[in-house]
């Protein structure tokens, strides 16, 4: 009984988590420029891996696999930022512009 | 030298981690390959000042608390806009001083902002005004409203 409902909780975290990171991607489609694109992914690596590492802790039972998975979100949150700077900063010097609002023309 | 000290022992504990091996020779080795990287990481001069603040780790538990909150909110404010339509997003670029006064806690506060989805922290000045892209308005408006720099100021124990 404990056991099936961990389990179904566990699947509702990695469906939740596949849930978000298919909207991010769709934000990486979809939105207008790289600066814009990179919230999209921003949201993938933290909600998203965040859910699923969730998901996996409920099936553990192994403590020592379980802190590996939270050692992945640590070096995940720290990375992941380190990493989206990089890009905008790079980008920035790079000479490109960011997207207004005001740019927007020939849409739909 | 006990920036070094510290390295290693960081290093050896994650080895003990990941390997899951107890057995007295391949403990050995693993400080063997803990020891042989701080020494690579000295000679590259890798270890700096900054050391590893593990400190705030535990200091700051009701600050990631908070973050995490902020990170679960912002994820949900994206989709919105993503998913309703490209009218929903108003991109803009601006500036704000961050109070801390030192590196570490400009990473830290540089970090939060890019970590919760919708802002991302492009540039640092060296008097630590942070550039900052928002994706919609609501996102500016909560990196302007400044309960980030003080919750991180209080973080670093300047506050």
């Amino acid at each position: 009984m404990i056991a099936g409902l961990l389990d179904m909780a566990s699947w509702g975290l990695v469906l939740a988590g596949s849930l978000v990171i298919l909207v991010g991607t769709l934000g990486l489609l979809r939105l207008p420029d790289l600066f814009t694109r990179l919230h999209g992914t921003g949201m993938t690596d933290t909600m998203g891996a965040g859910l699923l590492v969730l998901g996996m802790l409920l099936q553990t039972t192994d403590w020592l696999i379980a802190v590996k998975l939270v050692l992945i979100l640590v070096f995940l949150a720290i990375t992941s930022p380190t990493t989206s700077h990089a890009l905008a900063s790079a980008a920035l010097y790079g000479g490109l512009t960011p997207w207004r609002l005001s740019d927007r023309k020939d849409e739909p | 030298m006990r920036h070094a000290l510290s390295l290693f022992l960081i290093l050896f504990g994650l080895w003990l981690i990941m390997s899951g091996h107890y057995l007295g020779w391949l403990v050995a080795l693993g400080a063997a390959s803990a020891a042989l990287t701080v020494w690579i990481a000295r000679r590259l001069e890798a270890i700096d000042h900054e050391g590893h603040p593990l400190h705030l780790a535990w200091r700051g538990m009701p600050y990631w608390g908070w973050l995490l909150v902020e990170i679960v909110k912002s994820n949900i404010d994206v989709a919105r806009a993503i998913l309703s339509s490209p009218a929903a997003i108003d991109p803009s670029v601006f500036k704000i001083k961050a109070g801390q006064r030192d590196e570490l806690g400009w990473a830290v506060h540089a970090n939060s902002i890019t970590l919760t989805p919708g802002t991302v922290t492009m540039a640092i000045d060296a008097d630590g005004t942070f550039t900052v892209h928002a994706l919609t308005r609501a996102s500016r408006q909560g990196v302007e409203s400044g309960e980030m720099d003080r919750r991180v100021s209080r973080l670093m124990g300047e506050a």
